[in-house]
């Protein structure tokens, strides 16, 4: 299962990827395969701000919902408008077109305290 | 495929009954007017023009009965969806609730009028108490989660009523619930607090005592679990709740596991609801109409929402508790609904009831052994009312998903059962046989799902393309959830 080494992951299968003093948030292939076809995704609006480890939206697929957790507080400065009316790019595209939000960071060097593709790697089930 | 599914296949270009209305046809004459004519209301108040498909009396029954044809109900087949309890709904009761005294009632009739009607209220209330173990009832709520509703709003009043409501705002509710208990606790405007279960299936209770302070209104517990499990040390439970001064909810969805064995309120629940159509069978499946009494300990009975019955001097009447949190729907509840389980519960009695919980409990147990070597079983040992498998063997090791086990089952012939719950099981297939199931079905259903684990590794193809042999193939679920289309348009 591809994890791409130039981003940092979270143990709830989101990743972030910093761009200097910014970063753009979405969840992860595994995270994607677990959920099955998504259906909508409800994304905070732009100026909003979220929190490390607290919930910024819901993601719906046909068989469940959950919550996107933000692996770093921020303030949101685009979300990817895209996925209203074509969220399946999350299923194809995880780590690329399908991209939750951006954000601006509060504090980019917490970024490192995030786990990296390895770590990640060594906290989903055996064979993913 | 047999002659009756052709017909529905035939028409399947023709959906509703729109699709085949005909101008000019009629299924029955209208009469002729005679009356003396008026003029129209302000022409504004008016729709320029109602669209009701044409369609001729024998067309119109064709149509329907090609429908009912499609369909599977519990008078198909085994229906074993987790949870829900579709058990066999006797036809005694539809006699018993069709009788015209009963059906033809009023709901604005003076309540003189309709004594018999109220009186089997009564009893009813009397009955589910007495099953129950609880002091006070109200029959209104219309379903499950209406009655939860009302329980967390009594509890909400009675918070409010000894000064705590503005201090005690959330409600702690276990990972394995069903989703009615934080809607339910969100609704009525309490934040909620999720309690992980233990690797045993009980919530974890060192993280329910740590939680379990003045910032508390109720604990909701589903009893037993929706992993088919005992909550264990419900009493405890109950001691702590009741130490910390927050109320304990029980959710009585699984209550055909314990019939007549156990007592809501002998374990210290303080409000509890029922599911007249999941273990008192009337009739669900579809939407409803359903029945979910609330009922509670004594300190809550003044909460009721109306109305109760009560007799107060030889004749049944209508009351409102006294300080009830109102009315949870217009009218009496679903009393159709009321008079079918009031049938069921005369027609078994105790003894009765005790043996819906004992051959509910035989029967899933009976499936789960001899299905236990083809699937995964995350919690182990025996359970009571409900089996949940994970289809996680069957995911890694074939690439199936449990979503197509269940399409693949109606190939099979059976009714598929719940999927994806509880959350807390991966893949979950979640199967309640009930006590109506036979042991040949019971047996037929495991030689099925044991087919189907050989499919998975044999030829996986066939149930990725399930179900094959039913009027219509597999539907596009995400399509459908993407892009919703909600009205018929010509």
């Amino acid at each position: 299962m591809e994890i791409p080494g130039d981003r940092r992951y979270t143990t709830e299968h989101e990743w972030l990827r910093a761009e200097g003093a910014e970063a753009v948030i979405g969840i992860t292939e595994y995270a994607q395969d677990e959920l099955g076809d998504v259906v909508f995704v409800q994304l905070p609006s732009i100026g909003s701000r979220v929190s490390a480890g607290a919930a910024f939206g819901e993601i719906e697929s046909v068989k469940t919902v959950s919550e996107l957790f933000a692996p770093a507080g921020g303030e949101v400065i685009a979300v990817n408008e895209v996925l209203t009316e074509h969220p399946e790019l999350v299923n194809d595209s995880p780590y690329d077109t399908g991209w939750m939000v951006r954000i601006r960071l509060d504090d980019p060097a917490a970024v490192n305290s995030l786990l990296d593709a390895g770590a990640y790697r060594t906290t989903l089930p055996p064979g993913s | 495929m047999n002659a009756a599914q052709q017909v529905g296949a035939e028409d399947f270009g023709a959906r509703l009954s729109f699709d085949r209305s005909e101008p000019g046809r009629r299924a029955v004459d209208v009469p002729r007017f005679t009356g003396r004519e008026t003029d129209l209301p302000d022409v504004r108040l008016l729709r320029d023009s109602l669209r009701l498909p044409e369609m001729s009396q024998p067309g119109l029954v064709r149509y329907y009965t090609a429908l009912s044809l499609r369909n599977y109900g519990i008078d198909s087949g085994t229906y074993p969806l987790g949870s829900c309890t579709m058990k066999y709904n006797p036809k005694v009761n539809e006699a018993i609730a069709s009788m015209p005294g009963l059906a033809e009632a009023h709901p604005l009739a003076p309540a003189e009028d309709v004594q018999g009607t109220l009186r089997t209220l009564f009893e009813l209330q009397a009955a589910l108490c007495a099953i129950t173990g609880m002091a006070g009832v109200s029959l209104a709520p219309a379903a499950g989660a209406h009655g939860e509703l009302a329980g967390i709003l009594m509890v909400k009043r009675a918070l409010d009523e000894r000064g705590d409501l503005a201090t005690r705002r959330r409600v702690l509710v276990p990972d394995s619930a069903h989703g009615t208990n934080p809607a339910t606790a969100a609704m009525a405007g309490f934040t909620v607090t999720q309690i992980p279960s233990a690797p045993d299936g009980s919530m974890d209770h060192e993280v329910l005592y740590r939680e379990l302070d003045e910032t508390v209104a109720a604990v909701m517990v589903t009893e037993p679990n929706t992993l088919g499990l005992w909550e264990r040390d419900i009493e405890q439970v109950a001691q702590h709740v009741h130490a910390a001064g927050a109320y304990l909810y029980g959710d009585g969805a699984n209550l055909n596991a314990v019939l007549g064995r156990v007592r809501f309120g002998d374990l210290g629940f303080d409000v509890i609801h029922l599911n007249l159509h999941k273990s008192f069978s009337t009739p669900h499946g579809g939407g409803g109409p359903g029945a979910g009494p609330v009922l509670c300990a004594p300190g809550l009975a003044p909460y009721l929402p109306a109305p109760v019955v009560e007799e107060p001097d030889g004749a049944f009447v209508l009351t409102r508790p006294d300080r009830s949190i109102g009315q949870m729907q217009q009218f009496h509840g679903n009393v159709g609904v009321l008079l079918r389980a009031y049938a069921y519960i005369r027609a078994l009695g105790l003894d009765g009831l005790r043996a819906v919980s004992e051959h509910a409990v035989l029967n899933a147990n009976y499936l789960r052994a001899l299905t236990r070597d083809h699937f995964d079983l995350p919690y182990g040992g025996p359970v009571l009312h409900e089996v949940v498998y994970s289809g996680i063997r069957q995911r890694r090791e074939h690439g199936i998903r449990t979503y197509d086990i269940a399409k693949r089952l109606i190939d099979y012939g059976f009714h598929p059962p719940t999927v994806y719950f509880p959350l807390i099981v991966e893949e979950a297939l979640m199967i309640e046989p009930t006590e109506t199931e036979s042991r040949e079905s019971i047996e037929a259903l495991a030689a099925a799902l044991v087919a189907i684990a050989g499919e998975a590794a044999s030829n996986p193809e066939a149930l990725h393309d399930a179900p094959v042999s039913s009027p219509i193939g597999r539907l596009d679920e995400t399509a459908a959830a993407r892009h919703p289309v909600l009205r018929w348009t010509p």
